[in-house]
């Protein structure tokens, strides 16, 4: 038995579906030779330490009631510097801006020869090439599969499934909050305001829906695709984006009256990274509805690959987190 | 039918009137003229395509009397819109002249505006035109649509763009 032992950076939506999954799937993990070990969890006021590992339920239990796992006042950093583990599973807030506390977890678990699997898409979006090389120079793995499309696989496919294919392009949705707002305007022939605060109602949308409905998070995808897959080195600086506030409930009734649906879709390729609405036809691979998120590569040999999934939710991201977890320490 | 034909003028005087007098001889009417006056064929002579509505029996007649008045006739081919596309503007569709950008599309003669829906909900509120262009070919299509963007830009419209179009 290898055991593998990480602290979990970030203990709120997906921070706790990365818990819950390591104790449902103890069994598996066990089963293809792994132990995984927590043995630290941090969340914005502190942390739960223990070097022979963490309760995770136990923690889990505290969160939800109390509001916090902090015993210690550690943050992040002081955790990777100060207890000895191999992996740092990084599930702090987004922030495009500096990178937040994510860029810092980050190049403070390559300083210290760590590895690290994310679901956090700021650092990437910001500072792809300087992590990356930290990561090679560290001789660490970095992974970053739930970053893009949550559950669904599409950074792993495109490197690891489809390897040997030169790919042409990525085309797709990958805003569940976006689809969801446009798929409802159709359904309910109802105002993007209507739909939006139904969104925020039911916790699909944030209550600052800004970076989803102007196309900005779908950018930050696409920059992880551009630099991960077609080996760009492009910020979000280089993507034009257009987002979806403008678009009506005529709009979108006269196009599905002609047989085609309104989409936010984000395409990258060599060339160009670009986020716009479409015009999808209702029969199109790409015209899923609701929160789905879908993506279609089109490759040299295999022609177009379509994948989709759930984009959100904090198993099913958290499955993309384990399979990262798998890639690197399965089998080995 | 309509037709369009591609003619070869001599550089000089005088020449489009020898090419325009045969067709109003046979009844042709004119749709577009569009006058390459930048390019020069190798044998010096400047390209010019025309777009026709004329009756089918009268072709031969008018190659004939063309190149009697020493035009070269290098084409002629039924004009078809063989490409199509629909696409959804949003914005002060109405106030910022539509009838100006359909015509300027009709106008390029490759390219034609062939149907259009409009919703207007209320005053302050943004209206969507749904328009069907045909073309004659893909590079047709590209230039009604540059058309389309630069009014777009300008006037501040959003344009919805089909997915299997390099927008
Ligand atoms: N939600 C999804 O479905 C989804 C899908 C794919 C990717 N993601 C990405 O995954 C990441 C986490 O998302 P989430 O939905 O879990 O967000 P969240 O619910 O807001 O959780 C963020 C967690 O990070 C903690 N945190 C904030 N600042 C910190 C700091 N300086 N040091 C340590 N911990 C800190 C917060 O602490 P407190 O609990 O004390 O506030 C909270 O536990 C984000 O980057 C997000 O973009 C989310």
């Amino acid at each position: 038995m290898k055991t593998v032992r990480c602290s979990i950076l970030g203990f709120g939506a997906i921070g706790q579906g990365v818990a819950e999954v390591l104790l449902m799937k103890k069994e598996y993990l066990e089963s293809i030779g792994l132990e995984v070990l927590v043995v630290a969890v941090v969340d914005s006021k502190g942390a739960t330490v223990n070097p022979e590992g963490v309760d995770l339920a136990d923690c889990l239990a505290r969160k939800r009631t109390g509001g916090t796992v902090a015993i210690d006042k550690l943050t992040g950093v002081e955790v990777i510097r100060s207890v000895d583990h191999e992996l740092v599973i990084e599930t702090t807030p987004t922030n495009i801006v500096t990178g937040g506390a994510g860029l810092q977890n980050m190049i403070a678990a390559f300083e210290t020869g760590k590895d690290v699997i994310t679901s956090n898409k700021g650092p990437l979006t910001l500072k792809y090439r300087e992590l990356m090389e930290a990561a090679k120079a560290a001789g660490s793995n970095f992974r970053f599969e739930a970053t893009v499309g949550g559950s669904m696989p599409i950074i792993n496919l495109a490197n690891e499934v489809l390897a040997g294919n030169k790919l042409r392009s990525i085309k797709g949705i990958l805003n569940g909050t976006c689809n969801y707002i446009l798929t409802r305007m159709l359904e309910e022939r109802a105002s993007y305001k209507d739909i939006l605060a139904e969104s925020m109602e039911l916790g699909i949308a944030e209550t600052d829906p800004t970076y989803d409905v102007e196309g900005i998070d779908t950018a930050c995808k696409l920059v992880i695709l551009a630099n991960s897959i077609f080996g760009l080195d492009a910020t979000y600086r280089d993507v034009e984006v257009t987002g979806i506030t403008k678009i009506t409930p005529e709009a979108l009734e006269m196009a599905y009256e002609r047989g085609h649906v309104i989409k936010l879709i984000g395409e990258v390729s060599r060339e160009r990274i670009h986020v716009a609405p479409r015009l999808v036809p209702i029969n199109h691979p790409l015209a899923v509805k609701g929160t789905l998120n879908v993506a279609s590569i089109d490759t040299e040999l295999a022609g177009e690959i379509t994948v989709t999934g759930k984009g959100a939710g904090p198993i099913e991201t958290a499955s993309a987190v384990l399979s990262d977890l798998v890639a690197i320490y399965g089998n080995r | 039918m309509r037709v369009s034909m591609d003619i070869e003028l001599k550089d000089v005087p005088g020449q489009m009137l020898l090419a325009l007098q045969p067709l109003s001889e046979f009844k042709a009417n004119l749709i577009t003229v569009l006058h390459h006056h930048q390019k020069r064929t190798p044998r010096k002579t400047v390209p010019v395509q025309l777009v026709l509505e004329i009756k089918p029996e009268n072709i031969g007649a008018i190659k004939a009397k063309l190149e009697e008045n020493g035009i070269k006739v290098v084409r002629v081919g039924e004009h078809r819109f063989r490409e199509s596309i629909n696409v959804v503007l949003i914005g002060h569709v109405v106030h910022t002249g539509i009838q100006d950008t359909i015509d300027e599309i009709d106008k390029t003669g490759f390219a034609e505006v062939v149907d259009i829906s409009l919703s207007m909900p209320g005053i302050n509120l943004l209206s969507s035109a749904l328009i069907r262009i045909d073309a004659v070919g893909k590079e047709d299509l590209q230039k009604a649509l540059d058309i389309l963007k630069k009014v777009s830009v300008k006037k501040d419209l959003l344009m919805v763009l089909p997915i299997d179009i390099h927008a």
